[in-house]
């Protein structure tokens, strides 16, 4: 009897061991981003995407909800937001959700108050294992989320594999024990060229985003533009915009000198 | 003593006010107080203490005849208000004896004891118990049990601590003066003047005749105090579905104790519930202190709860969430759980659709959050059919709306489209400044929240009509266009009214339009 049970036990360890060391990952589409990330978005971990400047949010908060959408997977989304980003910076609008091509539906909106209560509810939802995902969106700079809170939040996503995504607005980069980390900010809509007129309308507009990856806990990082395409739902390289787009970094004023080189080059 | 189908209602009749007892507490040297109130533009007397009985001053009596009578009278005001709070509190504390208890302003309240009165040691026993904890909190009481409502009031306006048994209704009331059925002062003064001077004289006369003089109301109360049908009471709150408590012999203060006694309370309530199959909506756990406040702590849920450890759990987040915590002071001698808002449990069959069970796990989830924070803050979306942006979706509380807001149909996106509506919405639109080439096009720079910001891709406008037939108020037309800044940032900027058409002409010289900012695309 003891025997048995005690070789049920050490299965149990070793399959429990096993998930831990192959965790489900999920990919966003932008293949440079993918194959830097091994493959795609851990599940089951905590993610935090920041803005350095509050008007930068909206990008944020579409970069959220793209890597909320590819990892919740049909299942509910619980968005916790603190009362002060809605007047800073709007409220998530549904319209705006479903444009992007996710499903108002399955979204719990909470309503926090402040700063601690976010974060106890989100800590409350990240042990519900029938969501898909928890977005926590903050804003500003908020001891609260400590090192302990952090690690508090990454235990219960790990317990129960749901992903936990951490929104900070208008905040600067603090240790904590996210898988990774991003810095988001907007991008412009490719530029008009030779093949795409400038006139076109419809050429512009899709969500573009500049992701930084700041910290990758298990691999490097890097710095891509990234369309999130709004009919199949995932993120993908934009076709029109000017090469190299991966290594450069979209803020750069003029992006001739890399051009010009790339010429010499060829 | 009454039987178990005949109901039973005591009246207490909490005479002294809290403007009286604040007197008496300023009073030291025991001079006579009373407290006065305006009436027919006249101070007259609306309560007063024994002492001022003794010198012969009465209800009712004029300020100034009072003062005549004695001039060292000590006079307070009358503060209705908090007499009817205190009433209030006398009620809250009632609640122990019988959940059914009605005001009777200004200063009574009816107990309807059907049935309650074993519990604690028969009728008698109740109301002395009642009476002396009253009595030691400085009121003076008076109270009866009788058959009927206004039995028993019309008696405690005469003698205290009266039991009328089933049926002697008539021979209780008929010795009393008319003046102690409470009706109008012009009826009691006509009754007097045509020499019917107790109950029992006027229900001697023929009903027909008192009704012809005096009014059918007059009668249906006459009627009632004599036991002849009785007038409903209306009670505080509606009777709970199912109630359970736990009294303590000595008052309990640790949380451990109150947290081990709600939980064997919701074990009870859920085999109470269990039986005929319901589950809670609504559950209310009321704490009674010894010192007489009582405190009630609700918990909505969204699914009904059939379950201890789901009852338990929502409490504990409550309890652990209140922004004034529980205080307990000396201690809780009763603790009711009680269900107010019952559902009938549909059984689902669990078989290998897992998202029967994910939907469970949702609303549990949701129903503890709610508890936390509150039920309007945790909110599911509902699609509007409106054009205005900021109306489009209804933020619903989501314990009540899941399943309403999951089957909710959402107007379909276009396909190869970008967003034509913005991922993050002001609530209210934010005026902006912008420069036009012209009037009624697209804007070249604008200004908000302090930066400029230079247009360098525009498009629009899409026009929104406001919904004319609403009518409430003038609303502009708005010419919604999408921009992007040099920076790559996408805004949802609108201008307020049709150029030249809505917009009114001031001396000839054209107005410029406001334009806002209304939301911003990712």
């Amino acid at each position: 009897m003891t025997t048995l049970a005690t070789l049920r036990g050490s299965i149990e360890r070793i399959e429990a061991h096993g998930d831990a060391c192959t965790p489900g990952r999920v990919a966003l589409g932008h293949a440079d981003a993918d194959a830097t990330l091994q493959g795609g978005l851990v599940v089951g971990a905590m993610h935090e995407v920041f803005t350095d400047a509050g008007r930068q949010s909206a990008a944020a908060t579409g970069f959220v909800a793209g890597l909320a959408g590819r990892v919740a997977a049909r299942r509910p989304l619980v968005w916790v937001r603190q009362d002060f980003t809605e007047i800073e910076s709007g409220a998530l609008s549904m319209s705006g959700l479903a444009e992007l091509g996710l499903d108002p539906r399955l979204l719990v909106t909470v309503r926090a108050a402040d700063v601690d209560t976010a974060l106890r509810t989100a800590a409350d939802a990240l042990a519900c294992d029938a969501l898909g995902a928890v977005v926590l969106e903050v804003w500003g700079e908020a001891r609260q989320l400590d090192l302990v809170a952090s690690r508090k939040l990454t235990l219960a996503a790990q317990a129960s594999g749901v992903t936990g995504l951490l929104l900070r607005l208008a905040a600067e980069p603090q240790p904590s024990t996210a898988e990774t980390r991003w810095i988001v900010r907007a991008a412009h809509s490719p530029p008009a060229s030779s093949l795409m007129p400038a006139a076109a309308w419809s050429a512009w507009g899709a969500p573009v985003f500049d992701a930084q990856l700041v910290r990758n806990r298990h691999g490097p990082v890097g710095r891509w533009i990234m369309e999130w395409k709004c009919d199949e739902c995932l993120f993908s390289k934009p076709a029109a915009y000017p090469q190299p787009v991966a290594a450069a970094p979209a803020h750069r004023p003029h992006q001739t000198p890399a051009r010009a080189r790339q010429r010499r080059a060829s | 003593m009454g039987t178990g189908s005949h109901s039973n209602q005591v009246y207490a009749d909490c005479v002294d006010l809290s403007a009286v007892e604040n007197a008496s507490k300023q009073n030291s040297n025991n001079d006579p107080s009373i407290v006065v109130a305006k009436q027919n533009n006249a101070l007259q007397i609306f309560a007063l203490d024994d002492a001022a009985a003794r010198l012969g001053l009465e209800v009712g009596l004029p300020l100034a005849n009072a003062r005549a009578i004695c001039p060292q009278l000590r006079v307070f005001d009358a503060d209705e208000v908090s007499d009817a709070k205190t009433l209030n509190d006398i009620a809250d504390w009632c609640d122990r004896f019988t959940p059914l208890v009605a005001l009777d302003l200004p200063h009574g309240l009816f107990l309807d004891i059907t049935g309650c009165a074993h519990l604690f040691g028969g009728e008698a026993a109740m109301m002395r118990l009642m009476c002396e904890v009253l009595t030691a909190q400085g009121f003076a009481v008076s109270a009866a049990i009788a058959g009927t409502s206004v039995c028993a009031r019309t008696i405690t306006r005469h003698v205290h601590g009266r039991i009328v048994r089933d049926g002697e209704e008539a021979d209780a009331v008929k010795p009393l003066p008319v003046s102690a059925l409470g009706a109008d002062e012009a009826i009691t003064r006509g009754l007097r003047r045509a020499g019917l001077k107790t109950i029992g004289d006027v229900a001697s006369r023929v009903r027909h005749e008192i009704t012809a003089r005096f009014g059918a109301d007059f009668t249906t109360l006459l009627e009632h105090a004599l036991g002849q049908g009785d007038a409903p009471i209306c009670p505080r709150k509606l009777l709970p579905d199912y109630i359970v408590e736990k009294r303590f012999a000595d008052p309990v203060a640790t949380e451990v104790v109150i947290s081990a006694t709600l939980s064997r309370l919701a074990r009870m309530l859920v085999v109470a519930m269990a039986q005929q199959g319901k589950g809670a909506r609504r559950l209310e756990a009321r704490f009674f202190r010894t010192d007489g406040a009582v405190r009630t702590i609700v918990v909505d849920t969204g699914q009904p709860a059939t379950t201890a450890e789901v009852i338990d759990r929502l409490f504990r987040e409550r309890l652990s969430a209140l922004s004034d915590p529980l205080d307990p002071g000396f201690g809780f001698d009763l603790i009711r759980l009680s269900a107010s808002r019952t559902e009938i449990v549909v059984q689902q069959q669990r078989d290998l659709d897992a998202n029967v069970h994910d939907n469970d796990e949702l609303a549990a989830l949701i129903d503890r959050i709610a508890a936390r924070i509150g039920g309007r803050r945790v909110v599911v979306h509902l699609p509007q059919d409106t054009h205005i942006p900021e109306r489009a979706v209804l933020a619903a509380p989501a314990q009540h709306h899941l399943t309403a807001a999951t089957h909710a149909v959402w107007p379909a996106r276009v396909e190869g489209e970008p967003p034509l509506r913005p991922l993050r919405l002001f609530e209210r639109p934010e005026q902006i400044k912008v420069i036009a080439q012209v009037p009624d096009g697209p804007p070249a720079r604008f200004v908000w929240r302090r930066a400029t910001h230079a247009v360098v891709r525009a498009e629009g406008p899409e026009r929104v009509a406001m919904e004319w037939w609403l009518s409430e108020g003038e609303m502009l037309t708005r010419d919604y266009f999408r921009v992007e800044d040099e920076a790559g940032l996408r805004f949802w900027l609108y201008r307020d009214g049709l150029y030249d058409r809505e917009i009114e002409q001031e001396e000839g010289k054209a107005v410029q339009p406001n334009w806002f900012m209304h939301g911003l695309f990712a």
